[in-house]
């Protein structure tokens, strides 16, 4: 059996009805485990998320949260000890004007590198530095991609390089081209990374803590760039960070990781200002805002569970100061909370006693809703 | 506040590094300030402007081009005397950014943890040396069952607890913070701001904390160094430079942290910067008094031209 034939080609547009928005990205009950030394690690249990045309979604997680993996499942790039235990990624994308549908785990390697990632999935990376090549010019490396999925001559790549590289704010395009990653400063090299990932026009961008490794100043710089492209071209962006004032900036919809699973998602609005989760209080309280002058940073106690070990459960349950009997030994559902508001505690269901979140929690939201209010919103 | 003797005093520190026969890299060029007892001074800037080089010379990992640093009463800056020297290894330590990288991976923590006062001396038996090891290991939040394990069996934040204890077992005047909590994720620097905090209020240590986060920089200094391209561009209590920022580039540097309010950022954008653009000369500019520890590197017509629109 070819490649081409594993997919199921649609040429009706996949549209949303209830919504008309194009759903671009489904990923549905996803759960990945990699086999280890020390036995089988289940890092992805069970993972469910939406993604329309031309929205933003944020990741958020600690580290060992299950973020990366999730994007690197998508991109089909997990690494050979990752074996997919269920689920299904469903991505829909136009090529050459013809609507394609495809389960992102059906494909093979081979045809992904060659029909989706770079082309259709890009993706940013942290640290700059090591996803450019030391050895190629910055022009070569933009251009690459082009004349390998376009099939577009140097000519044409070349000019198209250039363009992008003015998009991406490089001024004097022609001669940078000629420049080697090393010649450039870091936030340079970010904006060259993302020259390339967008050379394709890709449908969807994977940012992986684009800025992390970045200045402030420049930081914001790059997340202002990456939206207003996004404007632009009308694509999708998914971002993974634990940063929340970035989240803050460019998210329209949250998704809370914890453990391998997604605790809490919603829109920005909902997470930010009516977070239901107890983790999610913990996360938003643990960051320091401008105007925190208490002598202690709020913390959540304890460290994350070991995901080789089955957990009974929820598996927050250990480090919640909230947690009910039933979260030792069931794994709570997803509770919807509005149309796009979801978590997943047993706090909220019915017979569960009637919990607030913490008081300081909740005195710096209202802060922020004043501040809000002011800026005439 | 004036009376106190300065713990760190840094006048008119300048570190050149040469190149080539015509390039030197004027890393740090000109910068004073001074340190008290008991209190944490946050120097920030982008990569390239002179912080990590102004703590690696004070530590005098690096020999100073130019300039006084006077710790605890001594002159830093020259030759050193074994004396003297003893005196600041003992007396000022320093905190990495990376904690796999500045731990040995082949010694255990008690070894690591220990090997200042192996390197002076300090202990008399073999057991005193376990047990400073042991109380430092609880002062920071481990345990010491930790004391025989090795630095890739610890999670990231435990690893900057044991930088942390190499650091405090010395009982040191003065603590360098080099990006030492930037490689974390968030709740974990709470917890190591945290303990920073209570380790201060306990020991009365002093913190130069070096770092590009800004909201983190607020939260723990009592005072703050703007510092960009080797200059120091604003200093003062963290008081004055946020809610005062005179300099253009500490006013680019405020509006560029992101807030985590969704409905503020969304419409917020960052003031630019850009120095060959601006017209600024930071060779030109001196040091302006504002008012209180607040002071601004410029010349007087620029500072006029920054105070008056407003």
């Amino acid at each position: 059996m070819t490649d081409e034939k594993k997919v199921d080609q649609t040429t009706s547009k996949k549209v949303d009805q209830m919504t008309s928005k194009e759903k671009i990205l489904s990923i549905s009950d996803l759960s990945i485990s990699f086999k280890t030394a020390l036995g089988s690690v289940d890092a992805i249990r069970g993972v469910n998320l939406d993604l329309h045309r031309g929205e933003t979604l944020a990741v958020v997680g600690e580290s060992g949260s299950g973020k990366s993996v999730t994007m690197k499942a998508v991109m089909g790039i997990l690494s050979s000890n990752g074996v997919v235990n269920s689920g299904k990624i469903d991505f829909n994308y136009s090529d050459a004007g013809e609507e394609m549908a495809v389960d992102i785990l059906t494909l093979s390697k081979k045809y992904m590198r060659s029909h989706i990632n770079g082309k259709h999935i890009a993706m940013i990376f942290q640290d700059p530095m090591t996803s450019l090549n030391p050895t190629m010019t910055i022009g070569a490396q933009i251009m690459e991609g082009m004349i390998w999925h376009k099939k577009a001559n140097k000519r044409e790549a070349k000019k198209r390089a250039l363009e992008l590289l003015e998009l991406v704010g490089i001024t004097d395009a022609e001669k940078r081209m000629k420049n080697y990653p090393h010649q450039l400063s870091g936030g340079m090299r970010q904006r060259v990374v993302i020259a390339i990932a967008l050379a394709c026009n890709p449908d969807l961008l994977i940012c992986d803590e684009p800025t992390t490794a970045l200045d402030v100043t420049i930081q914001a710089k790059i997340l202002e760039l990456i939206k207003d492209i996004q404007r632009e071209m009308n694509i999708s962006v998914i971002y993974i960070t634990h940063d929340l004032g970035v989240v803050a900036k460019v998210a329209d919809y949250v998704a809370v990781m914890y453990a391998g699973k997604i605790v809490e998602k919603g829109t920005v609005d909902e997470v930010f200002y009516d977070p239901r989760h107890p983790y999610t209080w913990g996360l938003l309280s643990a960051m320091p805002d401008l105007d925190t002058f208490d002598d202690k940073l709020y913390t959540i106690p304890g460290s994350p569970p070991n995901l080789s070990h089955k957990v009974e459960g929820d598996a927050f349950a250990s480090r919640n100061i909230y947690a009910l009997n039933i979260d030792k030994r069931l794994e709570p559902p997803m509770f919807k909370i509005t149309e796009t508001h979801y978590a997943a505690t047993w706090l909220l269901h019915e017979n569960a006693p009637k919990v607030e979140m913490p008081s300081a929690l909740k005195e710096r939201i209202d802060r922020m809703l004043k501040e809000a209010n002011e800026n005439g919103e | 506040m004036e009376n106190r003797e300065p713990l760190l005093d840094v006048k008119n520190l300048k570190q050149f590094f040469k190149i080539s026969k015509k390039y030197t890299v004027k890393a740090v060029n000109g910068v004073s300030f001074n340190i008290f007892p008991g209190e944490t001074y946050g120097l920030v800037g982008e990569s390239g402007s002179g912080k990590s080089t102004i703590g690696r010379s004070i530590i005098r990992l690096y020999d100073p081009t130019a300039g006084h640093i006077t710790f605890d009463g001594v002159d830093i800056s020259g030759k050193l005397s074994a004396e003297e020297e003893q005196h600041l290894r003992i007396n000022m330590q320093m905190i990495f950014q990376d904690p796999m990288a500045s731990l040995n991976p082949r010694r255990k923590v008690l070894d690591i943890i220990a090997q200042g006062l192996d390197v002076h001396h300090l202990f008399t038996s073999k057991k005193e040396r376990e047990e400073k090891v042991y109380q430092i290991l609880e002062k920071v939040g481990l345990s010491r069952e930790h004391a025989t394990r090795y630095p890739h069996q610890f999670s990231g934040g435990q690893r900057q607890r044991i930088g942390i204890a190499r650091a405090l077992i010395m009982n040191p005047k003065l603590i360098i913070a080099d990006e030492a909590i930037s490689a974390l994720d968030v709740s974990i620097q709470a917890q190591v701001v945290n303990l920073m905090k209570e380790i201060q209020q306990e020991t009365n240590i002093a913190f130069l904390f070096i770092a590009h986060d800004l909201s983190m920089v607020k939260y723990i200094s009592d005072r703050i160094g703007v510092l960009h391209l080797g200059y120091l561009l604003e200093t003062g209590t963290k008081e004055e430079i946020f809610s005062n920022p005179i300099h253009p580039y500490t006013r680019s540097l405020l509006s560029a942290i992101p807030l985590s309010n969704p409905r503020v950022e969304k419409h917020r954008t960052s003031e630019s910067y850009d120095y060959e653009t601006s017209g600024i000369d930071y060779a030109k500019g001196e040091s302006q008094h504002i008012g209180g520890s607040h002071y601004v590197h410029a010349t007087a017509e620029e500072l006029k031209s920054w105070v008056s629109p407003r």
